[in-house]
């Protein structure tokens, strides 16, 4: 298992090597990548910051019951600071079992742990030259589509 | 002075631009808890930072009713975004 900040590129093709071995038959990769649009607004890029010795632990930790919970210890994770320019890769989860159940889950459990407990933080970079923290706990603006009369000929 | 526990509070994201630095150096009574010390913080900047924003000490998420030491690391989290 293994845990770490990086502020370059992630190599999906070594973390897989890393996290496998011949006990392996299934190996399950997520990978988070920076999105053109949020809430309707043009996303340019989004810079990651962390409180990284916390981070770090954190990302060990969910390490650690993913191990328990899933019975693998074949688990890496990378998450990506700085500022990444769309379709960077800003996290990388590589779980690998016997067999594919519980290397896909692992990893689906790794990235919503992430979201929940890791101190790490996203400042969006918009097009119009606006810049913004993501609050994900905050209600997500629902834009309505205007009601449509109906036109009677 | 005897008495005096001195923090660092730490500060990022949203709660760092509101307050224009990373760190707040703080000097709390003996006896001070978690809680004081987020309370010492948002006295400075109100506004930007929730009532009871989560707070980590040394590293580890804690409750607001742990008491501090001297050379304590607090952190005021705003909400996580990684991913």
């Amino acid at each position: 298992m293994r845990a770490a900040l990086v502020t370059r590129s992630s190599d999906v093709a070594a973390l897989i090597a890393e996290a496998t071995d011949h006990s392996c038959g299934a190996v399950s990769v997520f990978l988070g990548t920076v999105r053109n649009v949020h809430e309707g607004k043009a996303v340019t890029g989004i810079e990651y910051q962390a409180y990284d010795a916390m981070a770090v632990r954190e990302l060990q930790a969910i390490l650690g019951r993913a191990h328990e919970r899933f019975e693998t210890g074949h688990i890496v994770v990378e998450h990506r600071l700085g500022f990444l320019g769309l379709g960077e890769v800003s996290v990388a989860i590589v779980a690998a079992h016997p067999h594919r159940q519980r290397a896909m889950d692992a990893t689906r459990y790794a990235i919503e742990e992430i979201k929940k407990t890791v101190p790490i933080w996203k400042l969006e970079h918009y097009a119009d030259g606006t810049r913004e923290w993501v609050d994900p706990t905050r209600a997500s603006i629902v834009i309505e589509p205007s009601p449509v009369a109906e036109v009677v000929g | 002075m005897a008495g005096e526990v001195p923090v660092k509070a730490l500060l990022f994201a949203s709660y760092a631009d509101a307050y224009g630095s990373t760190e707040v150096p703080l000097l709390l009574v003996a006896g001070s808890t978690v809680g004081d010390a987020v309370a010492a913080v948002r006295a400075k900047v109100p506004t930007a930072i929730p009532a009871r924003p989560l707070v980590a000490l040394n590293e580890r998420y804690a409750k607001y009713d742990e008491h501090l030491s001297p050379g304590d690391e607090i952190a005021l989290i705003p909400p996580v975004a990684g991913g």
